[in-house]
């Protein structure tokens, strides 16, 4: 049973039972929109009536890897670019748990790049929030393998070259089970898929669009928190279903955003148990959770 | 207490170093294991992913040793004892997760059956050149505990001794193993899991409201006390410096107050992790210390020595790090010299130099590939006792 309080009367906000508050004031900028992406997170919690004693938030390194320490749940702040491969271990030590990887764009496609299609391939049962500002936030507003063509960046200041990562078709040509992308304007949505997520086993990936107001928009001319709402909303259209390959950003173009991938394979563990029960049969001693003396 | 038996080969075998560390991992009560393959190492977790679906436990084969070296902190913290297995290059790749072990006081076993370097330097051939990285090798100052076994028996006793270590001091254990330890064959004995000792982790039962993940328990014990995720007690873990709430704590204050702790934990410690072999030392002139395969090659030139009259003594090291400083210095207000053969270009023989205060310290080098020539030993012995 979980013991928060849902309802909590002495709470001036319904997120706060989720919120190790005695850690605030937070650090992030005035405008970004990790903050939002936390308040879909708790609803999508309040929501699904999710046991919260079974549920773990493994953050990365980062603006995004610093809401591990924020939320009131078991809660790991790993290294740079290996969240997934901790929360690969976790879960295959304790499969009753939910796991939840939250990390940026940064963390999980450049330096974690390799872990995140590995963990696709491997269909791991993990819940992946990627907040993605298209740029480094912590470290001062650096190209990230996420940023537009053009756009301008403390370390291309004269406007980027690469190509940047579409990351729902990196994820869907990888194996991932659950494929979606929102911004940080689709406040319910973000929610909804959270919790459609949670139920999906496998491995799931959200991609939440994010605006970093200090250091991506202001070097873009892109104003401030609000003007990137008024982005968001213009820009941002709705296509389910749409084939991943058609969905890659641009500098000020269209964001084709919903649930791209929604599919069912069996995941690592439910293969990994097959295989030994057909090989081994009798011999094979299937464990749960691997509580050690 | 004792070991579980499901993990515990009972019998004699003739294993090489390599699957003995395997089974002494099993017999520590070792369920999980992360790995990449990389020669000579990767016997230990061939082995691992054979045994382990018979015994309960899971392995799997990472995609580089960035993942290996954190999958297994992941699965410690979720209620698992853990290892990863590795060699010179991917030993490289570990450094950061060792620091993350040291800094959130993750016990897990980092075993290294260590090869020829620098870079890719010889896959198959056997050195003991990682023996500073080991201490060394992830930023900031930390302590950690190195093991270094000489035999396959070692490999099996010591690799229990590693795991245990670690779960007494929550602290990453590197077992530092050599290409000629890991693939040399020889009778292993495997006594019965009555006869194991196990060292189990240091569980809280605090109540969910009363636990500080990194609060000391003022019983004098400088190691916290450890919760698993999904029992309730909704802790945080991070790498960055922290409180005992294991909240950030970005102040000198609380670096110093953390890294003390964590060299303190190990430091002062010292008597309970000194771990040796000691022959004829108390009257010897000459005291070859020595540790892994080349023990094995000193012991040929101490006989010889001995042969010759000269009154040599053997150290050898089984616990490496940390270094046993007050035994070093005790032995040099006797000796006129110490000898230390060892395959690299002088790593643990700075170590024994500074320990000895002024006495002659004598390196003998040997960049790898092979283990020294006895007569090599003796030789330095010869030269050190004139």
């Amino acid at each position: 049973m979980s013991e928060v309080d849902f309802e909590c009367a002495e709470c001036t906000n319904p997120v706060e039972p989720f919120l190790r508050s005695e850690r605030m004031p937070h650090i992030w900028c005035p405008g970004c929109g990790i903050g939002t992406t936390v308040n879909c997170f708790t609803r999508a919690l309040i929501d699904s009536k999710a046991n919260l004693e079974k549920l773990v938030v493994v953050s990365g390194i980062g603006c995004t890897g610093r809401v591990a320490g924020y939320l009131k749940l078991d809660s790991f702040h790993t290294t740079h670019g290996r969240a997934i491969p901790f929360a690969t271990g976790l879960k295959l030590a304790n499969p009753k748990l939910t796991v939840v990887v939250y990390a940026g764009d940064g963390d999980l496609s450049a330096i974690g790049g390799n872990h995140l299609i590995h963990a696709a391939r491997r269909n791991i049962d993990l819940k992946v929030i990627c907040v993605n500002n298209l740029i480094y936030g912590m470290t001062g507003g650096q190209t990230a393998p996420t940023t537009p063509e053009h756009a301008t960046t403390s370390t291309n200041p004269y406007g980027t070259f690469e190509p940047g990562f579409n990351l729902p078709h990196l994820v869907d040509a990888a194996g991932a089970v659950y494929v979606a992308r929102w911004t940080t304007f689709h406040v319910r949505q973000v929610a909804r898929s959270m919790q459609e997520a949670f139920k999906k086993k496998g491995f799931s990936f959200i991609e939440i669009i994010s605006p970093c107001p200090t250091l991506y928009q202001r070097r873009n001319k892109m104003g401030d928190g609000l003007d990137a709402m008024k982005y968001y909303k213009q820009a941002s259209k709705v296509k389910n279903g749409a084939p991943t390959g058609e969905v890659g950003l641009t500098k000020t173009g269209e964001i084709a955003v919903g649930k791209f991938v929604d599919r069912d394979r069996p995941d690592y563990r439910e293969l990994m148990v097959h295989r030994f029960h057909e090989s081994l049969g009798d011999e094979y001693v299937e464990t749960g959770e691997l509580v050690c003396s | 207490m004792k070991a579980d038996p499901a993990g515990v080969l009972t019998g004699v075998h003739f294993l090489d170093g390599d699957h003995a560390c395997c089974e002494g991992a099993l017999a520590a009560g070792a369920c999980f294991a992360a790995g990449y393959p990389i020669t000579p190492s990767t016997e230990v977790v061939e082995r691992f992913a054979a045994r382990i679906p018979k015994v309960g436990g899971t392995f799997i084969q990472m995609e580089d040793e960035l993942a290996s070296s954190i999958a297994i902190q992941g699965a410690v913290w979720g209620g698992a004892k853990a290892f990863t297995v590795t060699s010179g290059p991917g030993f490289s790749l570990m450094m950061e997760h060792i620091g993350y072990a040291v800094m959130t006081e993750t016990p897990c076993v980092f075993v290294n059956v260590q090869r020829g370097g620098p870079s890719t330097g010889l896959p198959t051939l056997p050195a003991q050149s990682d023996m500073m990285q080991a201490r060394w090798g992830s930023h900031g100052d930390y302590e950690v505990i190195a093991l270094c076994p000489n035999s396959p028996q070692e490999c099996f006793d010591l690799t229990i001794t590693a795991f245990n270590l670690s779960e007494k001091y929550r602290v990453p254990v590197m077992f530092m193993m050599d290409e000629c330890v890991g693939h040399m064959t020889e009778k292993v004995i495997i006594p019965p899991a009555e006869q194991i000792e196990i060292e189990p982790r240091r569980k809280t039962h605090k109540p969910h409201d009363a636990y500080k993940p990194y609060e000391c328990n003022g019983d004098g014990s400088l190691v916290p006390e450890m919760a698993h995720a999904g029992e309730g007690y909704k802790f945080h873990v991070t790498g960055l410096t922290h409180d005992e709430r294991g909240y950030p704590a970005m102040t000198v204050a609380a670096q110093q107050k953390l890294v003390g702790r964590l060299r303190d934990k190990i430091s002062k410690a010292a008597d309970d992790l000194l771990l040796v072999e000691q022959d004829n030392t108390a009257d010897a002139d000459v005291v070859v210390v020595t540790y892994g395969i080349t023990s094995r090659v000193a012991q040929r030139g101490i006989d010889s020595a001995r042969a010759k009259g000269l009154k040599v003594g053997k150290l050898r090291l089984k616990i490496v790090w940390p270094f046993p400083d007050q035994l070093i210095k005790k032995l040099s207000q006797r000796a006129k010299a110490f000898v230390v053969p060892e395959l690299n270009l002088g790593q643990i023989s700075r170590e024994v130099e500074r320990a000895a205060g002024g006495v002659k310290t004598v390196c003998v080098p040997h960049a790898g590939g092979g283990v020294h020539r006895p007569e090599d030993i003796l030789k330095a012995i010869q030269e050190a006792s004139r």
